[in-house]
């Protein structure tokens, strides 16, 4: 059984971050696009703490905590515009909301 | 004294303004104002010369303005004074006087009769600003006024489109010369650091000084109409009688003259003095031939105005001896005598005009002399004062002229031979076209029926011309030399040749039989030597062709490629990216991990 490296790690919060991309790109539903989102902070935390683990500092998981604390503090902020977006245009589709074009 | 030197400058300023700001609506008090600036000018100069105060050194009457100062460059607006300038004041403000007056009758029934002397007013000052300047910056700016005075005159009654063309052709042939006036300017200011004509003098001669002097001369080419830009001399004729006798014989043509002998320390010993001494000399030829073939009563003055100042100018550039004692007016003999020539000059041409004036009035501004004829019982002060001004132009001894050609002719003979010889040949086409003139205009019978009911004209009109028949004929004594026998006799010659043979040809004559018995000749003396066809054509072919080339590259490539080049390219590129912003979040977050994905591969490889 072969003992996983830091690179193995990386490879995984890669795969993460590049599947979490992706889906922000792609997709077409807010919902989905911010779950993408999160799947992205949490690609970068994995990367965070095997770091940590690896290098053997605390550096790498203290800021882990402080992305999850912004997280979980934007979360609240995205959803909540997200339903009050719902509520106004009733779609949560990107595509309906491209006003921001002149 | 110098508030009497300021205010012979300032008075027409003074009187123009008023009358431009208000008192136009009365034309009385219009032309009452400038009279009385004009005169009040001419006491005032009277008074000077008479106390004979001289300034000291080459010091104007204080306080200078200081108008202009830069790094090496300061322009004071201060008067000059001295023998030179005192002899045209009083050209100009004793022949203005007068003219003032005469415009009077002359001008009465026009309805722009407050302009009229707002003008006149105008144009005394400009002039008086050339005859003063202390440098020659301030002697360009009042040159330029000089020549916007005289197109407003001769464009005085614009609604005559060829009075307006006339004006247009006065002004920018006047600013062609005046192009060069301004080189040299620089150009003597660029040798020298000063443009102040009594630093100037004291500064020594360079390399410079012929080129420069030659430059300086193209402005006198211009306002005293030299070939090649006497063109528009004859032209205009268009602006009213007065004003042509007061500015295109009297004055303004003779600031060319007055600004050479003013800048003749620069022009001295260089080569620009055989150029001017030439261009004079072959004006002079050249327009007294075209003279002998015209027939409105105003262009055979006007050309003789040109041969008389083409005389000046050539002797001015003939130089001749220094002797400071022998001459009055200045120490060279050639300046001496050119200043001479322009001031009997003034009085008797001006005279002429005055009385040409005076006959068109009466005639019902008729102007060819051939529809003239028999004035002589109809109009006698008319009459006889034209008969001392004619006598006074070919130079019959004991009239002024006599003595002022016989100072020139006396130059001419000590320096140059072919223009001696040139200068009589002129005597004596002078005393056949005056001869011509004099004896078809007002001998032999009535020609057309305005001459037939030709009266004299009113006193204000004859009164001018009876009190210039007094300079004209005795201006002369104030500077006479005792002439050398064989120009005296050269000259007496050349009038009694002229004479007899103007009178064996045209007395009694109904049409010109000139152009049957010369021919070609006469043809081209008609019809100017096609000086006016050669320029249209020039203008037409060349000037009119480089213009429409710089047109297409204004248009094309100017226009075209670099302004409208850099706005249409900025918009192309606008277009273009704005394809980029289409408002869809996606679209950004791709572009987004696009760059990051493109930063991440430049920094890592």
């Amino acid at each position: 059984m072969m003992e996983p490296t830091l690179s193995h790690y990386l490879l995984v919060s890669g795969a993460l971050f590049s599947i979490g991309l992706l889906g922000v790109i792609v997709r077409r539903n807010l919902l989905i696009i911010y779950m993408s989102l999160e799947l992205m902070l949490n690609s970068a935390n994995v990367a965070l703490v095997a770091m940590s683990r690896f290098y053997g500092k605390l550096d790498g998981q203290v800021m882990v905590f402080f992305i999850i604390t912004v997280a979980a503090a934007e979360v609240a902020v995205g959803l909540a515009l997200i339903v009050a977006l719902y509520r106004k245009r009733q779609t949560a589709e990107v595509e309906d909301l491209a006003t921001m074009k002149l | 004294m110098e508030l009497a030197a300021w205010l012979i400058f300032l008075l027409p300023l003074i009187s123009a303004v008023t009358i431009g700001i208000g008192a136009f609506r009365s034309k009385p008090i219009s032309a009452g104002i400038s009279i009385a600036a004009v005169v009040g000018s001419f006491i005032l100069t009277f008074v000077m010369v008479a106390n004979g105060s001289e300034f000291p050194d080459g010091q104007g009457p204080s306080p200078k303005v200081s108008w202009l100062r830069l790094d090496g460059l300061s322009v004071d607006i201060g008067l000059k004074i001295d023998g030179l300038s005192k002899l045209m004041l009083c050209v100009v403000t004793g022949v203005g006087s007068l003219i003032h007056i005469f415009s009077l009758g002359y001008m009465k029934e026009d309805r722009d009769f407050s302009r009229y002397f707002a003008f006149l007013s105008l144009f005394i000052f400009s002039m008086l600003g050339i005859v003063l300047a202390d440098n020659f910056v301030m002697m360009f700016i009042f040159w330029e006024l000089v020549g916007v005075s005289s197109y407003l005159l001769i464009g005085f009654w614009f609604d005559k489109p060829s009075a307006a063309d006339a004006a247009k052709k006065a002004f920018m042939t006047n600013r062609v010369g005046d192009f060069g006036f301004l080189l040299g300017i620089l150009m003597v200011w660029a040798a020298f650091g000063s443009v102040s004509f009594d630093v100037l003098e004291k500064e020594k001669a360079t390399v410079l000084c012929g080129l420069a002097g030659f430059l300086i001369f193209c402005g006198a080419i211009g306002k005293s109409a030299q070939a090649p830009l006497h063109v528009w001399l004859p032209d205009a004729m268009e602006g009213p009688t007065p004003v042509s006798a007061l500015i295109h014989a009297a004055t303004m043509v003779a600031a060319g003259v007055y600004m050479l002998c003013r800048v003749f320390f620069l022009i001295e010993g260089t080569w620009a003095m055989e150029a001017i001494a030439w261009i004079g000399g072959i004006t002079s030829l050249m327009a007294a031939l075209m003279a002998v073939q015209q027939d409105d009563i105003k262009r055979i003055l006007a050309y003789s105005t040109l041969s008389q100042l083409g005389y000046m100018v050539m002797v001015v550039g003939l130089g001749g001896e220094t002797n400071s004692d022998y001459y009055k007016i200045t120490n060279v003999a050639g300046t001496d005598a050119a200043m001479f020539h322009l001031t009997t000059h003034a009085f008797f041409k001006a005279m002429l005009f005055l009385g040409a004036g005076s006959v068109i009035y009466a005639c019902h501004h008729e102007q060819d002399i051939w529809k003239m004829g028999g004035l002589r019982r109809r109009m006698p002060r008319t009459y006889w004062t034209f008969l001392i001004g004619t006598l006074a132009l070919c130079g019959v001894p004991l009239f002024s002229g006599f003595f002022s050609k016989e100072a020139i002719l006396t130059v001419a003979y000590k320096e140059s031979m072919p223009l001696f010889l040139i200068a009589v040949a002129v005597a004596v086409l002078t005393t056949f076209y005056m001869t011509r003139l004099f004896l078809v205009a007002f001998c032999g019978e009535p020609r057309s029926k305005h001459a037939e009911h030709a009266k004299e004209s009113p006193v204000v009109m004859t009164l001018p011309l009876l009190i210039l028949a007094v300079p004209s004929v005795v201006a002369g004594y104030f500077n006479m030399h005792a002439p050398d026998p064989l120009i005296l006799f050269a000259s007496l010659i050349a009038v009694v040749f002229g004479a007899l043979l103007a009178n064996s040809i045209y007395r009694n004559a109904t049409d010109d039989p000139l152009p049957v018995r010369l021919g070609f000749i006469a043809r081209a003396m008609k019809a100017r030597f096609w000086f006016d066809e050669i320029y249209q054509w020039f203008i037409d072919k060349v000037q009119e062709r480089l213009a429409k080339l710089a047109d297409i590259i204004d248009r094309w490539i100017i226009a075209g490629l670099l302004v409208r080049g850099a706005h249409g390219s900025t918009e192309f590129a606008g277009r273009v990216l704005r394809l980029a912003q289409t408002g869809n979040l996606q679209t950004y977050a791709f572009w987004f991990a696009a760059g990051l994905a493109a930063v991440l591969v430049f920094a890592l490889s």
